[in-house]
């Protein structure tokens, strides 16, 4: 639990990692997702409850936890003055590396993360998306057992999240195992073997991408819009059709075991959408039904 | 002494360390301690008089004027504090807060899409400048004239004469901006400064310098500034004061010139 | 952890036991470090600012003022009477620099502080880093200043290399509550605030220019007050050869006051923004 004041950010959450396996935190903006990522990164002493993490005690064995961890904060902190190999072989020292075997994983890293060609120039010019790849590099410095990732891949173009994904991928085959959080489903059903969905500082649902769209959600989806200025009229009528109906300003969503079924009973009730769209269900689906639709901030 | 110039010094080094951020910064900047800031900002060269002119001037005793009249320390000091201050004051507002607004901030490149011209810009940037610069002034004067350091009727010949060295060095500063390449700049023109407030007949007269110092030193701005200013608080006759005038106004004109050139440059490329 | 050589033919974690992360032997050293590595870029920059400047001062207002001040103070010249003062006035400046605007920084901009309290470091272990460099910058800007002012000759006492250790303590006196000051503000004007409304007047009334006898009363014992007047009369001691005002163990266990002082508000103020 993480209490500020009296405001309660994580309240209650019960989640057990395993070794070797990615593990997402989801949930929108405010859900607790920073809040837990810090109290397990050993810098925000839980105000209630027990964590432990490789078998210790974050309050008092902070240092020796951190010494095993790999950390990628949601805003990239590098360091603007210095160059960066330099980035990484100064943080290296921080973990009681050597000066020679900091250089040589320096090297590495960059070759992993595709920095070697600017490894001399300045972090300043890098773009967005170099520079979350050198702060990736740089959580890896210590050979980590675990790596800790706050929403690694907010803000990249499409090009540099694919490259950052398969690096993760990676790591997740040498066993490494990976927390990370993130709002975009597509990379939880990419990186996690399994998650939790926060809301409001609790979990509200748990298990692996493929069985929280079982539990949670149809196998498809239909979505049917109208040409009328409400589609409310269209959706009385489509009542009692699949599982669940969800009218959106401008769409009806139909959450059925079969789309292409639910297409044909839709036609043979004599509606007539302007436009049909059969998708499989997907962790956005969930996330949608768990969290709300309505803007968290 | 060391501190008129180098505070500033050491917040444009330590700024310019981590330029990434500078954006922060103005924004930071913004809130009602900077209101505060600017309106202590006028304590400063008061410190410096009672400091400089009161403290060491007790150790200097009288000083002779080239017309042969003894002043106190404090009379001979207190106009180069006023017409130094005028200069910092100008060429902080119109560098360091203009080349972040120009750089980073974008905030002309917004201006520019209306029917504003590069010029006008200039010339809004350093009548703000001076609207400041000019408020610092009159204050110090009025404190010049409580400590009997100069008479009312010279304080009030003397506001104009410090407003037109703040136009002239606002205008250089302008200037000097649009030739800027980083943050790291701003240290070399911080040097100079401070290295023309030492050496501009400020703490004693010019005519104690070696000769060729002296000569050098007669054609700095910020001599030609003291000088005027103090021709005009100590009461010196004579038409020297004509020169200084001259001076200041062609700086101002070149350098409003410049500023305008470069700027229309750097604005459409 | 396995060698691996994956994809296109590249290593991805190594197996070499030097690699992994383990709490280093001296944590403060390993921040120190860092900051020395920043040096070697930027130091171009500190150059003229911290030295060159007090340099010119001496020049500019020790031998040009000293020239109409025929009597000297207290029987010295006072360009010999000055320069113990511009002494402890630059590493006040250099101090004081260095702990504002980069600390708020790593605060605020750059966060610094913030990658480092994700490694094993502690928060007294990235203080005592940062404040190491702090007093390396003093001590090497005073270094070269003594230098040169000895080359004219404005050093009469061999003692003055007696104002390495007092720049120091004068350094780690007032860092340490700036420190914490900076840690503690919400906006960086506060920190132009603090030169405006604490460097500069110390600078200008703490006996650097003139005595601090010929304050009046209130005002002198202001400027007993802070920590500078104490560095300067033990600096203007050293370089003299007389014996200080004060006692000299009064004025380092004054110092030193200041200094533990602003390590435990620092330290407070520090743990108040990393562990949250």
């Amino acid at each position: 639990m993480k209490r500020f004041g009296d405001f309660v950010a994580v309240d209650g959450i019960d989640v057990e990692v395993r070794s070797g396996e990615a593990f997402g935190f989801l949930g929108p903006n405010g859900a607790g997702k920073s809040s837990t990522m810090r109290m397990v990164g050993c810098i925000s002493p839980p105000s209630g409850g027990e964590l432990r993490i490789l078998g210790m005690d974050p309050v008092a064995d902070g240092p020796a936890i951190r010494a095993r961890l790999g950390v990628c904060p949601q805003l990239d902190n590098l360091d603007p003055e210095l160059t960066v190999r330099e980035n990484l072989t100064v943080y290296a020292r921080y973990f009681g590396i050597a000066r020679r075997a900091a250089r040589e994983r320096a090297d590495e890293l960059l070759d992993f993360v595709q920095l070697s060609e600017r490894a001399d120039s300045k972090v300043e010019p890098l773009s967005g998306g170099m520079k979350r790849r050198l702060t990736i590099a740089r959580a890896l410095v210590n050979d980590p057992e675990i790596v800790l990732l706050d929403e690694p891949t907010t803000g990249l173009d499409p090009q540099a999240r694919h490259l950052v994904w398969e690096r993760l991928f990676r790591l997740k085959q040498q066993g490494v195992t990976l927390v990370l959080t993130t709002h975009y489903m597509d990379e939880a059903e990419q990186l996690c073997d399994r998650l939790v969905v926060m809301d409001g500082g609790r979990i509200v649902a748990e298990g692996s991408p493929r069985a929280l769209i079982e539990r949670h959600s149809t196998r498809e989806v239909v979505e049917l819009r109208f040409a009328a200025e409400s589609q409310e009229p269209f959706a009385d009528k489509l009542d009692g059709l699949g599982e669940r109906v969800e009218v959106l300003p401008d769409r009806v969503l139909l959450y059925v075991p079969d789309g292409d079924a639910a297409v044909a009973e839709v036609s043979a009730l004599g509606l007539n959408p302007a436009n049909v769209l059969v998708r499989r269900s997907g962790l956005e689906d969930v996330f949608l039904h768990l969290t709300g639709r309505t803007l968290v901030d | 002494m060391l501190t008129l110039v180098l505070p500033r010094l050491v917040d444009v080094s330590a700024v310019s360390r981590r330029s990434a951020s500078v954006v922060e910064r103005n924004v930071a900047a913004l809130k009602s301690v900077y209101w505060l800031l600017l309106l202590s900002g006028f304590v400063e060269p008061l410190l410096y008089l009672l400091s400089i002119g009161v403290g060491v001037g007790a150790l200097v005793g009288d000083l002779p004027l080239p017309d042969g009249r003894l002043v106190s320390y404090a009379e001979f000091v207190a106009p180069a504090m006023l017409a130094s201050s005028a200069m910092t004051g100008a060429l902080a507002e119109t560098t360091f807060n203009f080349f972040g607004k120009m750089k980073y901030m974008k905030l002309y490149d917004g201006m520019i899409a209306t029917p504003v011209r590069p010029f006008e810009i200039a010339l809004g940037e350093l009548g703000w400048a001076m609207l400041r610069g000019s408020a610092y002034s009159a204050a110090f004067l009025a404190v010049m004239v409580a400590l009997h350091l100069t008479t009312v009727a010279r304080a009030l010949t003397a506001l104009p004469a410090a407003v037109l060295v703040g136009f002239a060095f606002g205008a250089l500063g302008m200037a000097v901006s649009t030739f800027m390449r980083s943050w790291q700049d701003f240290d070399l023109m911080g040097s100079a400064q401070f290295t023309l407030f030492l050496f501009s007949g400020t703490f004693v007269p010019a005519q104690a310098y070696p000769t060729l110092l002296h000569w050098l030193v007669e054609v700095t701005p910020l001599y030609r500034s003291v000088h005027l200013i103090r021709g005009v608080t100590l009461g010196v006759g004579g038409w020297a004061w004509l020169l200084d005038v001259l001076y200041l106004v062609a700086m101002m004109a070149v350098g409003l010139l410049v500023a305008s050139r470069r700027m229309g440059r750097l604005l459409y490329p | 952890m396995v060698a691996g050589t994956v994809g296109r033919g590249v290593v991805v974690v190594s197996v070499a036991a030097t690699t992994r992360g383990r709490f280093p032997w001296v944590p403060a050293y390993a921040v120190f470090e860092h900051y020395l590595v920043g040096l070697r870029r930027t130091w171009r920059a500190g150059v003229f600012s911290s030295f060159l400047l007090p340099v010119l001062t001496v020049l500019g207002f020790g031998l040009g003022v000293g020239a109409y001040i025929d009597q000297g103070v207290d029987g010295v010249r006072y360009l010999d009477w000055l320069v113990p003062g511009l002494i402890a006035s630059t590493a006040l400046q250099v101090t004081v620099g260095d702990s504002t605007w980069p600390v708020f920084s790593n605060f605020q901009w750059v966060k610094t502080y913030f990658a480092q309290s994700a490694s094993p470091l502690r928060v007294g272990d990235i203080l005592a880093g940062h404040l190491a460099f702090v007093l390396f910058r003093v001590l090497t800007t005073i270094a070269a200043f003594l230098l040169v002012t000895g080359l004219f000759g404005a050093l009469p006492s061999p003692w003055a290399v007696a104002t390495l250790p007092v720049v120091a303590l004068l350094g780690l006196a007032v860092a340490a509550p700036t420190f914490a000051y900076t840690a503690s503000v919400s906006s960086d004007s506060w920190l132009a605030m603090l030169f405006r409304f604490a460097v500069i007047p110390m600078t200008l009334f703490a006996g650097v220019f003139f005595p601090v006898e010929s304050l009046p009363d209130a005002l002198r014992w202001l400027a007993y007050v802070t920590p500078l007047w104490h560095a300067v009369d033990l600096c203007r001691a050293a370089t003299l050869g007389v014996a200080p005002q004060w006692s000299i163990v009064g004025h380092l266990l004054y110092l030193a006051a200041w200094a533990v002082a602003g390590w435990l508000l620092a330290l407070r103020a520090f743990r108040r923004k990393l562990v949250v």
